[in-house]
């Protein structure tokens, strides 16, 4: 009687084991959303970037070459040097680990605090329930960046710091969305039917609360993504993010873009021009999972 | 209504309250002393005679509820003591740099809703034809473009068109002077930094508009309206845009955010004297004095317009003004 079907987990499961079904629901995917499938190529051509970044950029990402700075896109460098003689290619290629690293775990950390607090507070109810509503209200009430450049100031920058920075604030923002959607499951026969045979309160939540949120979770997830690999590269252009030498997108903006904005505008371009397809397809792919998962959506 | 209004009011107090404990909070998280982070400056170690004066005169020699008190306090008369960098009061600090934010604050919204409404209108109009297309894609490219990116390409693009039309690159002043003094000139600081936030904040209303337009047209008054007969534009004018835009107007609030975020930055940008420039310099410059008031500033500006916005949608929207 408890074990009713989740309108969700069963689909997610098959991907992950990777069956038939699975397969066909990916390839109906990529056949309904041909911009999510765009925003994902976008994505999966920058982690794999970010991920083989010692075999695919030509020269390290740090090593000055003072005889070839500010040289413009060339085949020995295709997308110029920086006022340093570093090439940008190959910075730009190890920027994406940066970025993917940061925006993966504010992504993880931060989507499942929110993901455990928004299932309690809409399960438990009452003082608890509350009680982490008001903390969440208080939270929210500090835009993104405010309360990054809050924690910043006072623990410094660098790349755990920043991660630090972006997740406080997604934490909340992910126990809003996923506590409405749960006090909806929670009204649902099951639950109750679950309580009834005695279930204790852990398996109810992660075997027939969770799957059940998971849609607005991922959709979420992929958004927050997008926004944390924003914020670093705001806080790194700032100098408050990550700091040199580290290759990060937004340090590549810092400083050089501007000063060299009209003499050597590919410094100012091409990292720019890499966040933007970066988080562009996030938005676009997390748009079209929201699509594909939405019933109301997809019959439009 | 009332009942709608007094309780939202209300609900403004704890998170003022738990935001000012937060922001004090935080700003004592401070690993080490920070008035020996302060005298030390360049890794010498500063006279403890001196740090014992810092610690009286930043009150941080009372117990910390009482340091919290005197926070609070000063906060409700306005007065956020003394900057820790430039030692001159936080809110003349801060005052001086309002009115230049305030400006670009709101071109930029009048940026964002003369693009989004229409285009989000047209865009759900013509859902799923070229123009839905390029519209969403534009919004979506609004909202993955950085800030700074684009006051970066902006400064480029002057620079580059001054040259071709005028053979010298010419680039906005960055001096403040107030619109009734010289017009031209402070528009020409203000217009390109509005922009540029403006562009990321139309994007997101966009978006908004063009997915409440769709909720609406799909109602069941609207099939009425055409029903009965009536011209498309006025069940689109009178019916359908009238109620899509509940949400917009909420959105304006929420994504007040945005605009703060996109001042902090894009004010970097143009090396424009602002509130978001004075931030990071007081973040970068270690002025906990100064960040804390400015954070504290910031949420309940926040918190301020978000309730505005929500009793503006209650008088708007008969189903909040009656339930």
């Amino acid at each position: 009687m408890v074990d009713v079907a989740p309108s969700f987990a069963p689909e997610i499961l098959d991907e992950a084991v990777g069956t038939p079904r699975a397969r066909s629901s990916v390839l109906d995917f990529l056949r309904r959303q041909p911009l999510g499938t765009v925003g994902l190529a976008l994505v999966l051509v920058m982690a794999v970037a970010g991920l083989g970044a010692e075999w695919i950029a030509p020269y390290s990402p740090t090593a000055n070459d003072f005889a070839s700075m500010t040289e413009p896109p060339s085949w020995a460098h295709i997308m110029g040097t920086d006022q340093f003689g570093r090439d940008l290619f190959s910075r730009i290629v190890y920027g994406a680990r940066t970025a993917f690293i940061v925006g993966f775990c504010c992504a993880m950390v931060g989507g499942f605090a929110g993901l455990v607090l928004g299932v309690a507070s809409a399960y438990f109810g009452g003082r608890l329930g509350l009680l982490l509503e008001r903390i969440n209200d208080v939270i929210m009430a500090f835009p993104l960046i405010i309360l990054a450049l809050a924690v910043i100031a006072v623990f410094g920058g660098g790349v755990f710091n920043v991660i630090l920075a972006i997740t406080i604030p997604l934490i909340p923002r992910c126990a809003r969305v996923v506590r409405s959607s749960a006090l909806a499951i929670r009204e649902v026969p099951y639950i109750d039917a679950a309580r009834a045979c005695g279930f204790g309160h852990t398996r109810i939540i992660l075997r027939h609360m969770v799957p059940n949120v998971l849609a607005p979770f991922l959709i979420m997830l992929t958004a927050f993504v997008g926004q944390a690999i924003l914020a670093e590269a705001s806080l790194s252009y700032l100098g408050l993010g990550v700091q040199e030498p580290i290759a990060a997108w937004g340090l590549m903006l810092q400083g050089g873009a501007e000063e060299y904005a009209s003499t050597a505008p590919w410094i100012a371009i091409f990292p720019g021009v890499a966040i933007a397809l970066t988080v562009f397809g996030f938005s676009l792919f997390g748009d079209a999972l929201r699509d594909a998962l939405d019933p109301k959506l997809r019959e439009r | 209504m009332y009942r709608y209004i007094a309780n939202r009011v209300l609900l403004v107090i704890p998170t003022l309250i738990g935001a000012a404990v937060l922001v004090f909070l935080l700003m004592r998280l401070i690993p080490g002393d920070i008035c020996a982070i302060r005298l030390g400056s360049g890794g010498s170690m500063a006279d403890p005679r001196a740090i014992a004066r810092c610690h009286i005169e930043l009150g941080l020699d009372r117990s910390i509820f009482l340091q919290f008190l005197d926070f609070a306090w000063g906060f409700v008369r306005l007065d956020f003591g003394t900057s820790m960098w430039s030692g001159k009061p936080v809110t003349e600090e801060i005052v001086a740099r309002l009115p230049i934010s305030l400006e670009i604050a709101t071109m930029a919204t009048v940026v964002a809703i003369l693009i989004a409404i229409p285009l989000g209108t047209i865009s759900a109009l013509k859902q799923n034809s070229w123009i839905d297309h390029v519209v969403r894609v534009a919004a979506i490219a609004g909202i993955a473009t950085p800030s700074f990116w684009l006051g970066i390409l902006s400064i480029l693009a002057v620079l580059e068109f001054s040259q071709l039309l005028f053979g010298a690159p010419w680039m906005p002043p960055i001096d403040y002077v107030p619109f009734w003094q010289e017009p031209l000139h402070n528009l020409s600081i203000a217009f390109l930094p509005a922009l540029t936030v403006g562009y990321r904040y139309a994007a997101v209303s966009m978006r908004m508009t063009r997915s409440a337009m769709l909720e609406v047209l799909r109602e069941d008054y609207i099939r009425t309206a055409r029903a009965k007969g009536l011209i498309e534009k006025i069940v689109i004018n009178r019916h359908a845009l009238k109620n899509a835009l509940l949400p917009v107007v909420t959105l304006i609030g929420i994504e007040f955010a945005f605009l703060i975020s996109g001042l902090v930055v894009t004010e970097q940008v143009f090396n424009i004297n602002g509130v978001g420039r004075l931030f990071v310099l007081a973040v970068q410059n270690q002025d906990y004095t100064l960040t804390q008031a400015l954070v504290m500033l910031t949420v309940v500006t926040f918190v301020f317009v978000n309730l505005a916005v929500d009793l503006l949608y209650g008088w708007l929207d008969p189903r909040i003004r009656f339930g």
